[in-house]
C-alpha cells in the first residue's frame, strides 16, 4: 500500500534538522500543516519545474546548512535537466520527489509517464550518485535516516498516494514576509 | 564582438561584489570562459537550461549572495516563467545579460535572424528595465548598470549587442 504524502513528509520533518525545506505543489500545502520553521520555504507562487534550481542556489550560498527540496513527480518532469545541473554542483542538498503519478493541484489528471519513471534511475544516469527509492511507509521510516544523512545531491524517489480534486495550495504567508523570515533566520539581512 | 573581453568582464564583475555567475554562454559570451573559471571570488554556476539560471539566482540571493546572470538571447525566450516569477512574483532584484545575436545585422537588414526582432520587446513586456551596450561600451557601463539598478533596488537587464 503507496504512503500518503502527509505521512511521508512526516519522516522527512523528523529528520530535517536545521535545514532549509523547500516545498512546491502538493507538499507546499501538507508541510505548513507539520512545521512553521523560518527555515521553511513555501514556493508558491512557482515557476514550474524550478524548485530544485531554487533550491540549489540556497545550497550554494549556505553550503553548511543544508536544504532539503519538497518536489512533485509533474515538476520534475518539467525540468529534467535540473538533475543534471545538480550532480554537476556537488552541494549539500537533497531532492526528494513525490511520485503521485499526476497533476494533483489542477485536480488530479496523469502526467506523461505516468506510474513508470523511474525518477532515482533517471537521476544516476544525469549523474547523481547518492539515490534512493521507497515505495512503502514502512521502508521510507527505515531508510530514511540513511537517505537523508550526508552530503549531497541526493535524490529521494517515493512512491505516494494520489489525492483528486486537489485545489492549487495556497502559500502559509505572502512571499515577502516569506522573503523576510527566511532571509532573517539565515541571519543575511 | 561583444564590448568587452573576459578579464574586463570580470573585474567589472568583482567591483560590484558579484559572488556567482549563472549561465549558458551563446558564441560571443562563450569567449569570457577562462577569465570566468579563473576569477577569485567569483563562482560559475553551469545549469542546462535558462529558466534554471534565474530561479538558481533567486535561492543564491535569498541565500546572500550576490549572483548575475549571462544567457543567450534564445535562453530569455526560453526563461519566461522563471523570469516573471523571480522578477514579479517574488520581487528580487535580480540582474542579468543577454546577448542578442545578429544584432548589428539586424539593424543593417542583412539577416533573417528573429531573435534581435523579439528580444527587446519581450523585455519590455516582463517590465525589465535594461540598457544596451554595444562596441562603443565597456565592461565599465555594464557595471554602471549594475550598480544603477542596485542602488534602486530593482531588477535590471544589459542587452550585449553582438
Amino acid at each position: 500500500m503507496l504512503m500518503t504524502q502527509r505521512h511521508a513528509l512526516e519522516v522527512v520533518l523528523k529528520h530535517r534538522g536545521e535545514r532549509l525545506v523547500v516545498t512546491t505543489m502538493s507538499a507546499a500545502g501538507i508541510w505548513p500543516e507539520l512545521s512553521q520553521s523560518p527555515l521553511d520555504f513555501a514556493y508558491i507562487p512557482s515557476a514550474m519545474g524550478h524548485g530544485p534550481s531554487l533550491g540549489l542556489g540556497l545550497a550554494l550560498a549556505q553550503p553548511t546548512r543544508g536544504v532539503i527540496v519538497l518536489n512533485g513527480d509533474g515538476c520534475t518532469l518539467m525540468s529534467l535537466g535540473n538533475l543534471v545541473t545538480l550532480a554537476h554542483h556537488p552541494a549539500k542538498i537533497h531532492l526528494i520527489i513525490l511520485d503521485n503519478g499526476h497533476y494533483e493541484i489542477t485536480g488530479g489528471q496523469p502526467h506523461a509517464g505516468s506510474g513508470h519513471v523511474d525518477y532515482a534511475k533517471i537521476a544516476r544516469g544525469a549523474g547523481i550518485e547518492r539515490t534512493y527509492s521507497f515505495g512503502t511507509l514502512a521502508d521510507w521510516q527505515a531508510g530514511a535516516a540513511e537517505a537523508l544523512a550526508g552530503a549531497g545531491p541526493v535524490v529521494i524517489h517515493l512512491k505516494v498516494e494520489a489525492r483528486m480534486g486537489q485545489k492549487t495550495p495556497k502559500p502559509p504567508r505572502p512571499m515577502a514576509e516569506q522573503i523576510q523570515r527566511l532571509q532573517e533566520a539565515l541571519g543575511v539581512v | 564582438m561583444t564590448p568587452m573581453d573576459g578579464p574586463s568582464l570580470v573585474a567589472a564583475l568583482k567591483s560590484c561584489g558579484i559572488t556567482h555567475v549563472i549561465w549558458i554562454p551563446d558564441t560571443e559570451l562563450g569567449a569570457w570562459e577562462p577569465a570566468l573559471s579563473a576569477a577569485d571570488g567569483i563562482s560559475l554556476v553551469r545549469v542546462c537550461r535558462e529558466g534554471e539560471a534565474f530561479a538558481v539566482a533567486a535561492g543564491l540571493h535569498l541565500g546572500g549572495k550576490k549572483p548575475i546572470v549571462l544567457i543567450q538571447c534564445t535562453g530569455l525566450f526560453e526563461a519566461g516563467d522563471a523570469l516573471r516569477n523571480v522578477l514579479h512574483d517574488m520581487k528580487l532584484p535580480l540582474f542579468f545579460v543577454v546577448g542578442v545575436r545578429s544584432y548589428y545585422a539586424h539593424q543593417q537588414g542583412t539577416t533573417a535572424d528573429t531573435c534581435p526582432v523579439f528580444a527587446e520587446p519581450i523585455l519590455r513586456a516582463w517590465q525589465i528595465s535594461y540598457v544596451v551596450l554595444d562596441d562603443r561600451h565597456s565592461a565599465q557601463d555594464l557595471a554602471d548598470a549594475y550598480r544603477q539598478a542596485h542602488v534602486e533596488n530593482r531588477a535590471g537587464a544589459v542587452v550585449l549587442a553582438e
